[in-house]
């Protein structure tokens, strides 16, 4: 399988990322080399293996359901660009 | 063409906010009404470097769940980005559940219509799967800017999806109610839905009665079964209107308007989202064991269905009323200790009472059953006046009044004590009751001529002159029998 260009950019475009005219064509190459090895994985016989969701074999580790977290909206808020009563304010955005 | 030419087809999302104390994957608190990102943690706010750890309380909901509805409740279940960015989501995807989800399949009877028309379903469900809920987006206008609050994001969710199986709106707004009603039975969701704790997204289509699936559109964000019912209501006549047309439906999202009760178009398909869910690396494989599933099931209260069952078989109630009694946990629970109090041999009188005057009052007062001024104990003892027949159930109406009103104190014998302090005490004297029936049989003389010239509404209205007289203290059935003697010998 390999990607066309219009896949490249859509791509892009969902994961947000700005990609220049010139950059196109090498970032398809590169995304192509993946498919490739992904190629060479999907040769081998995996039948009668189940499939892992990660690569190390243990299970979540769950914590109690307890509140332990301070209120520190103050230090993370000084860092943000710009705050209004207690809001982080962003540019607008109204689907 | 008519509507009955069209088959409905609807199936329900819903998004069930579980009452756990602190988030699904941070120690932040989920108490609603907190000021603006006070309850946004660096897990919550996505800052980097932090990582997730899942919320015990919130799978062990979610295993309850899976118990109540007779699903599989997945011995491994993985956790899965969904990829979307809005300012609301600040990691730029919502860790959900893709392939394979906590819960799988299951089923809910629903009671669908009133009277003789009512009639039983299964809705079958497909899975239900832990979520976090996206913080809030405030458009007033902040100089040009959204505001945006955390507090909410992170929230656990059970989202909860049927198959497509109901078939109007009354079936889709009954599902909603019973499963409304379930999660707060199994006390997993506090079922508020004003403030977002249950909120529904229907998909919607309409086909050729035994034809193919027709398109769906999805309808986002209903807060209340009135307007989930309006809103599919709507939705079904514009589809149908559409095809009639010469139309087509494109599948797409719509939201409901209540003020003009109108559904209009989100997104079409084409704007549809193209989430690019993957296993998230950050969480491994969440493994639930039977020992832990064994121990949830020993301790879930009996749900309503076995309750519902319970009632008919053991205790004589008819569907109707074993449904409406199992229709919420705080009403099952009043009844339920009603008739401990009272003796199973008085459970009809017993649910008469609770479904009747007890529940208009609390409908009245805004009320729910735990909150009820009448205990179950004083309920029981005033049916058990009734039935011996110390006070007809015309004076017990005026008792439970004086018990609704706080006479006759705290205690459960509250109805001897008004009974006694307002000699409401049935006469059962014949000779008393004679007396009354000569005065009045004096009194109503033409009453008594058109009884005996065959009309027999003058003989109700005799019983009901010695009723007055006797201040609704006589024996009822004691008086038609006096009475008739009387006037026939």
């Amino acid at each position: 399988m390999s990607l066309t260009t219009e896949q490249v950019l859509r791509i892009a475009g969902l994961a947000r990322i700005e990609l220049a005219d010139g950059d196109v064509e090498a970032t398809r190459a590169k995304l192509n080399g993946i498919f490739g090895l992904i190629e060479q994985m999907q040769a081998v016989d995996t039948s009668g293996v189940e499939p892992m969701s990660h690569p190390q074999d243990v299970a979540q580790r769950l914590r109690t359901d307890v509140a332990t977290e301070p209120d520190r909206r103050e230090a993370f808020q000084r860092v943000a660009p710009q705050t209004e009563a207690g809001l982080y304010l962003v540019p607008k955005v109204i689907e | 063409m008519s509507r009955s030419d069209w088959e409905v087809v609807i199936g329900l999302e819903v998004h069930a906010q579980l009452n756990t104390a602190s988030k699904i994957f941070s120690g932040a608190s989920t108490a609603f009404g907190a000021a603006p990102n006070v309850q946004a943690c660096a897990v919550d706010i996505a800052l980097p470097g932090v990582l997730p750890v899942l919320n015990r309380g919130a799978v062990e909901r979610a295993i309850r769940f899976g118990l109540a509805i007779g699903a599989n409740v997945a011995s491994k279940s993985v956790f899965a980005r969904k990829n979307y960015f809005y300012p609301d989501l600040p990691k730029g995807y919502q860790i959900s559940q893709f392939e394979l989800p906590v819960v799988q399949g299951g089923e809910i009877t629903i009671r669908v219509g009133e009277g003789d028309k009512a009639y039983e379903k299964t809705v079958q469900l497909t899975r239900a799967h832990l979520e976090e809920d996206a913080g809030k987006s405030l458009h007033e206008d902040f100089h040009g800017m959204s505001g945006i609050d955390l507090n909410r994001a992170g929230t656990p969710l059970l989202e909860i999806v049927s198959e497509p199986d109901m078939r109007s709106s009354a079936e889709a707004v009954a599902y909603a109610r019973a499963l409304h009603a379930l999660v707060r039975w199994i006390d997993i969701c506090d079922g508020n839905m004003q403030e977002g704790s249950f909120r529904c997204d229907a998909n919607v289509s309409v086909r050729r009665p035994g034809g193919p699936l027709g398109t769906r559109r999805e309808i986002k964000n209903l807060n209340s079964f009135r307007f989930l019912q309006q809103a599919i209501d709507f939705e079904v006549q514009w589809q149908i209107d559409t095809i009639e047309d010469g139309g087509r439906i494109q599948q797409a999202t719509v939201l409901f308007d209540p003020d003009t009760g109108e559904t209009r178009m989100m997104r079409s398909k084409e704007d549809a989202h193209d989430y690019r869910y993957f296993p998230d690396p950050d969480l491994l494989p969440l493994v639930i064991s039977p020992e832990w599933k064994a121990r949830v099931a020993s301790e879930m209260p009996e749900l309503p269905g076995a309750m519902k069952a319970r009632f008919m078989e053991q205790w004589g109630l008819s569907a109707y009323d074993a449904t409406t009694l199992t229709a919420s946990k705080e009403v099952a629970a009043f009844y339920q200790a009603t008739v401990d109090a009272a003796g199973v041999a008085q459970a009809k009188p017993c649910a008469n009472w609770v479904m009747g005057d007890l529940a208009a009052r609390l409908n009245k007062a805004e009320l729910d059953a735990s909150a009820s001024p009448v205990s179950p104990a004083q309920l029981a003892g005033l049916v058990a006046r009734i039935t011996d027949g110390t006070i007809s159930n015309n004076i017990g109406k005026k008792v439970f009044e004086a018990l609704w009103n706080g006479e006759g104190g705290t205690d459960a014998n509250a109805a001897d004590a008004i009974i006694e302090a307002q000699g409401l005490r049935q006469t059962n004297d014949a000779g008393a009751i004679e007396a009354m029936i000569d005065e009045v049989l004096a009194a109503n003389q033409k009453s008594v001529e058109e009884f005996r010239a065959g009309k027999d509404k003058a003989f109700n209205a005799l019983v009901g002159q010695v009723m007055r007289a006797s201040k609704g203290k006589a024996n009822p059935a004691q008086v038609n029998e006096l009475l008739k003697r009387k006037l026939e010998g």
